[in-house]
């Protein structure tokens, strides 16, 4: 097991805590770097899919996992970036001035949605930001000389300075390199003051408040930043896809999103990966275990939301940190072996909050 | 003396048909320890949350240092420098101590989120002050053991000392403890104690305190103010006010009530 002895304040805030986190991370870089040539084209453009998901869903961890404001609606931020993209790309603008702009608009529209935030909590903003979804896909369907209609919206080839970036590998790198930058950002948010003020009011709006900590303004931030991320993650999404309907973007997506938040493990940036990853490896399994099954069963229409549903009713119930609570305890055993006892992350309950102010 | 540090003036509030705070008045000097004293539901906790501007007063105002605070928002009042605790603790649970003694440093950052999001240079060194500056308060309170635990998992005494340790990293000139004994055992209690003094006498702070044990609130306090149905009883020296009858009776009831 790791005791790290600190001698120095730098140990608390560094981003990898002792060599071996150094050793695996970069084991992991190289990993990420050697891809295009280890995997087929099918899986690469896959993994990309789980690139473009973890940034959506890593917006979505900051707003839900440490924030603590679930948001229904975030499929309509990432059909403000997609179309804001397919728009800008269409008139002409340089990608890398588009990205910035679709991540621009979907953070305002993010401001917008948060406005209810600072008013209603829990239940009812969810329920706020479900309409605002509902809504947003409407427009999307009206704005028909933007965005397309329900006909859809091609997008021309993706070139970023005379390179073409259409073709699987530079794609790949492409997602997955402003992947890691978005990573780097939250990791440097949560470990800075603004971090921790979004889990003061995830944990107690009351005292975060008497804290000095202004909740409009951190909660305003949270939303714009969660949904600049998602219109990252649109504009790549749409030129992944390289064509964009509104029902891709639907209240499906926004459940779809949460639940891979969830099942990933709320509260914790690897879960915001950890969530798409096995969200696109069970629908692989799906696909191909789908032949084996009796065609009664296989050929079933909503097999895979089923699935899905049980995978996550079985994480609520047994695991609500989600995978990376179970990579945590799997961790520890092995740090620990023999020792490893099976309640040792079991939390005490609390009753004291009797007299709570709300 | 100077003029009084923080000042209650005809302090009203009313919750409905409710009259919680009635017309209370009272002055707390710099550098005193100010007991709030009552039965239960004599409007002491109403009063914590009037001055922290968690709540409005229906009538009258608080000021601070000459200023009034009970119509700012209750972050602003955070910034003039009062620190509060929570009667049931309302720490971040899901946090370690170290994390929750920083959110106490929050009140004292220059940076904005863009400049957090890149790291950049001004927030690393900031961060290595709060750190420092939050060590001290770890050591004044002992609390070196249990740094990097998450609050979810420690008991109820070390929690309580883990709030008064956040309110304290704020470095607030004004302290309101809201039943700091509550939930401690004698030996607790008696740490606690002095703490107080130490936090009154070391420390410079001033320090307002909701308490039912007496023995801490004669211990510490220079004076108490007696509450009772939202009004005030008395105000004096702790010897004072246990001898007031009104308080006597408020607490063991009137000749009438046998």
């Amino acid at each position: 097991m790791h005791f790290i002895f600190k001698t120095r304040y730098e140990q608390d805030i560094a981003l990898f805590k002792h060599g071996g986190q150094n050793f695996w991370y970069a084991a992991l870089a190289l990993a990420l770097v050697a891809a295009p040539w280890l995997l087929s084209e099918y899986t690469l453009s896959q993994v990309t899919f789980i690139g473009i998901y973890a940034i959506v869903c890593l917006g979505l961890m900051l707003l839900a996992g440490f924030t603590g404001q679930i948001s229904l609606g975030h499929a309509g931020f990432l059909a403000m970036g997609a179309y804001t993209e397919a728009y800008l790309q269409g008139m002409g603008w340089p990608f890398m001035i588009s990205l910035p702009m679709a991540a621009l608009v979907a953070g305002i529209t993010g401001i917008m949605i948060g406005l209810p935030a600072l008013r209603v909590k829990g239940m009812y903003l969810s329920i706020a930001t479900l309409a605002f979804g509902f809504i947003l896909e409407e427009v999307v369907v009206r704005a028909e000389h933007i965005t397309g209609g329900n006909a859809g919206r091609q997008l021309g080839a993706l070139t970023i300075a005379g390179v073409n970036f259409d073709d699987g590998a530079n794609f790949y790198y492409l997602v997955t390199g402003i992947a890691v930058l978005c990573v780097l950002g939250v990791l440097n948010l949560l470990r800075s003051p603004t971090g921790r003020a979004f889990v003061a009011i995830r944990d107690s709006e009351v005292s975060a408040q008497s804290m000095g900590i202004n909740l409009a303004h951190y909660k305003t931030v949270a939303f714009a930043l969660s949904a600049a991320l998602a219109g990252i993650a649109g504009a790549l999404y749409a030129h992944k896809i390289r064509f964009i309907t509104p029902d891709q973007f639907g209240f499906l997506q926004s459940i779809e999103l949460l639940m891979m938040v969830v099942i990933g493990g709320l509260g914790s940036i690897q879960g915001a990966i950890f969530g798409p990853a096995f969200w696109f490896v069970v629908q692989q399994v799906i696909v191909v275990g789908k032949d084996w099954l009796p065609p009664a069963l296989g050929q079933q229409t909503g097999l895979q939301p089923t699935i899905f549903g049980i995978i996550l009713i079985a994480i609520v119930l047994f695991e609500p940190m989600g995978l990376y609570g179970r990579w945590l305890k799997f961790r520890t055993f092995l740090e620990i072996f023999p020792f490893y006892r099976k309640g040792m992350f079991k939390r005490q309950k609390s009753y004291m909050k009797s007299e709570r102010m709300k | 003396m100077t003029a009084p540090m923080l000042e209650a003036v005809n302090l009203s509030v009313q919750f409905g048909g409710l009259r919680a705070v009635n017309d209370v008045s009272f002055g707390v000097w710099p550098n005193e320890v100010f007991s709030l004293i009552g039965p239960n539901g004599a409007g002491k906790t109403t009063i914590f949350n009037l001055i922290s501007a968690l709540y409005r007063p229906t009538s009258g105002e608080v000021r601070f240092e000459g200023e009034v605070i009970s119509r700012m928002p209750p972050h602003v009042v955070a910034r003039h420098g009062i620190a509060r605790t929570f009667q049931n603790i309302e720490l971040f649970e899901h946090a370690t101590v170290l994390q929750n003694l920083l959110v106490g440093r929050h009140c004292h950052r220059h940076t904005g989120w863009w400049q957090d999001m890149l790291f950049t240079g001004s927030v690393r060194r900031a961060e290595l002050e709060f750190r420092r500056q939050v060590e001290e308060v770890i050591e004044f309170l002992d609390l070196q053991h249990y740094r990097d635990s998450m609050v979810v998992g420690l008991p109820y005494g070390v929690r309580k000392v883990v709030e008064l340790a956040r309110a304290l990293s704020m470095r607030p000139r004004l302290l309101l403890l809201d039943e700091p004994s509550s939930g401690l055992n004698t030996e607790e209690t008696e740490d606690m104690g002095f703490w107080i003094e130490d936090i009154k006498h070391d420390l410079g702070i001033t320090v307002i305190m909701v308490e039912h044990d007496m023995g801490l609130v004669s211990r510490v306090s220079d004076r108490v103010l007696a509450l009772n149905l939202g009004e005030v009883l008395t105000l004096g020296t702790p010897q004072e006010v246990q001898a007031h009858p009104g308080v006597i009776e408020a607490y063991l009831g009137g000749v009438d009530d046998v």
